[in-house]
């Protein structure tokens, strides 16, 4: 089974779900752990792992060779990207917009183009408490962070559960982490911010066909706005956590709120045995 | 005309919030959330929209199947592995990019146009304001963010606006480099924890890449004075002007609740210190 912890809104506590989780559950079966917010990962932060494989996440940039090059403009013409540009007698590529597809070289006539790796990110696997961890790292003033998760998910192994911590937002990397999930797990807190953006998370799980189900994080700071929205829509609340300084203090330092309170473990192995029930 | 934008590198560090409390104490000013994957900003403003449109951001591959001929070029020269093994496109991980359409030897593929978000603009109680929505399950919020800033210019000019507060996503990616284009200085909101200060460590990155002046807060600084300090040492380090702390305050989120700015509500300690916050800051960019 795998299992996306996703939220919208950033901030909400998917890290803190997805890591207590990952411990709980590794008591019982084998699973794994993907770290797929390349922008900003932060599970090692809590799990500590010990990374012994680095790999490299390119894309392909087109190299104009100036001495077969005729400005025919053929290349700019078919790149979507707006990538490629003919300025009088000159070629420019711009490297943030290419998104690396091969299609200038594909339409070149003269056979002017070549393509050369250029560094996305890098992707990180090792182990982490007994059971694999992998995360990926966005270069930082890198665009796509889409191709590094993909790569994260070529990790994946059918033979144990998978946590994969998705980043925040509903764009393409929300998307790239949840495609192919058996459940969405969406991570929220009860405040009019929390609610809207459950709803965008909402909405893409559903065109993607993943089943949702809720864990309210702060429980008790805001208004009950999200369990009304969670009942109407027969979306299951599977756990609350209320709001707590000492849960929140434990998280700042790094340390796992299973490890300082280990009676909350039973509460994640309920959350997992609820998805079982639920998940694709 | 100066240009603030608001980021964080992590989520839920307190950059809405404190957009607006900065949208209520600015004057001359034009509101832009250009966290369109999950916008907020317009909750603490009661919005009356005035325009809208649809965004045509993206395109898709669309497979003509009678004049396949199912010779698996597409799936050859597709690098997004958005062609199946049985020539399927996969919606979701198609680029748009036309590799397939030029690959395809029977003419059997063509790029469609895709609506991939909504724009608005608003006349609110804090001001004009340019917004936008990503159609769920779409992509291209990196092109939305650029039509939000384009109709956020067009307010500026219009109203003769003296600032413009654009309120950011989290991460470092494609929608944050698109809202960081171009704007005059960036506030950094930060937290003190572990995590807050690993992904702070990477959104300076970017925005020491683009050349921006930024500057750091550091929100609910009291959650962990030791982490919040060693914040303060980086900060330093770094040559980033810290413009002070928000204390941990329950009045910031009753303040939400009601669709309102702390810094509207009486006696609130992050009120306040957000107040203290806005004046250093306009005393460095005047």
């Amino acid at each position: 089974m795998r299992i996306a912890i996703a939220s919208g809104k950033g901030g909400t506590g998917k890290t803190t779900v997805a890591v207590n989780l990952a411990i709980s559950l590794a008591e019982q079966e084998p699973i794994q752990f993907l770290d797929c917010d390349v922008e900003e990962p932060n599970a090692h932060l809590f799990l500590n792992p010990r990374f012994s494989d680095q790999r490299t996440v390119v894309k392909l940039l087109p190299e104009i060779d100036e001495a077969k090059c005729t400005q025919c403009g053929a290349c700019a013409e078919a790149c979507e990207f707006n990538a490629i540009a003919v300025l009088g007698e000159k070629v420019l590529v711009y490297p943030e917009l290419c998104h690396g597809c091969g299609r200038c070289r594909m339409v070149c006539p003269m056979d002017a183009i070549r393509e050369v790796p250029h560094e996305l990110g890098t992707v990180e696997r090792g182990f982490a408490r007994g059971f694999p961890f992998s995360h990926g790292l966005l270069n930082v003033g890198e665009a796509m962070a889409t191709p590094i998760i993909h790569t994260l998910k070529e990790d994946l192994d059918a033979e144990r559960t998978a946590i994969l911590d998705a980043p925040p937002g509903t764009g393409c990397p929300t998307i790239a982490a949840l495609a192919d999930a058996d459940i969405a797990l969406l991570v929220t807190e009860p405040t009019p911010f929390g609610l809207h953006d459950l709803k965008a998370a909402v909405g893409v799980a559903r065109v993607l066909d993943v089943p949702v189900t809720v864990v309210i994080n702060r429980d008790g700071i805001g208004d009950d706005r999200v369990e009304h929205y969670c009942r109407e829509e027969g979306i299951p609340i599977a756990l609350s956590i209320p709001f707590d300084r000492r849960i929140a203090s434990l998280y700042s330092e790094g340390i796992v709120l299973v490890d300082a309170h280990p009676e909350w473990k039973a509460m994640f192995l309920t959350l997992f045995e609820q998805m079982k029930g639920m998940a694709a | 005309m100066k240009s603030i934008l608001f980021l964080s590198g992590k989520g839920g560090t307190g950059k809405t919030s404190l957009a607006g409390a900065f949208a209520v104490l600015a004057d001359e000013k034009v509101l832009a959330d250009c966290d369109v994957d999950a916008a907020n900003l317009h909750l603490l403003l009661a919005p009356r929209v005035v325009d809208e449109g649809i965004y045509q951001g993206a395109k898709l591959a669309v497979k003509d199947e009678e004049a396949c001929v199912a010779c698996g070029r597409c799936h050859e020269v597709c690098r997004f592995h958005a062609v199946s093994s049985d020539y399927e496109i996969d919606s979701y991980l198609c680029e748009g990019c036309g590799a397939c359409v030029t690959a395809c030897p029977a003419d059997a593929i063509e790029l469609v146009v895709q609506d991939t978000g909504r724009w608005f603009t608003a006349e609110s109680r804090l001001g004009p304001l340019a917004s936008a929505e990503l159609l769920p399950g779409e992509e291209t919020s990196g092109k939305l963010v650029a039509q939000v800033k384009q109709k956020a210019a067009e307010l500026v000019e219009r109203e003769k606006a003296e600032r413009l507060l654009i309120d950011g996503s989290p991460g470092i990616g494609c929608p944050v480099i698109a809202s960081a284009s171009g704007v005059d200085v960036v506030v950094l909101v930060t937290e003190p924890t572990l995590s807050g200060l690993h992904d702070l460590r990477r959104i300076v990155g970017v925005v020491r890449h683009f050349q921006i002046p930024a500057y750091l807060v550091i929100n609910k600084e009291d959650l962990n004075p030791s982490v919040a300090k060693e914040i303060g040492t980086y900060a330093r380090e770094e040559g980033l002007p810290l413009l002070g702390g928000i204390p941990y305050d329950p009045k910031v989120t009753e303040a939400m609740v009601a669709g309102r700015s702390v810094v509207e509500e009486d006696g609130s300690p992050a009120g306040a210190a957000m107040r203290t916050i806005y004046a250093r800051l306009v005393e460095r960019i005047a």
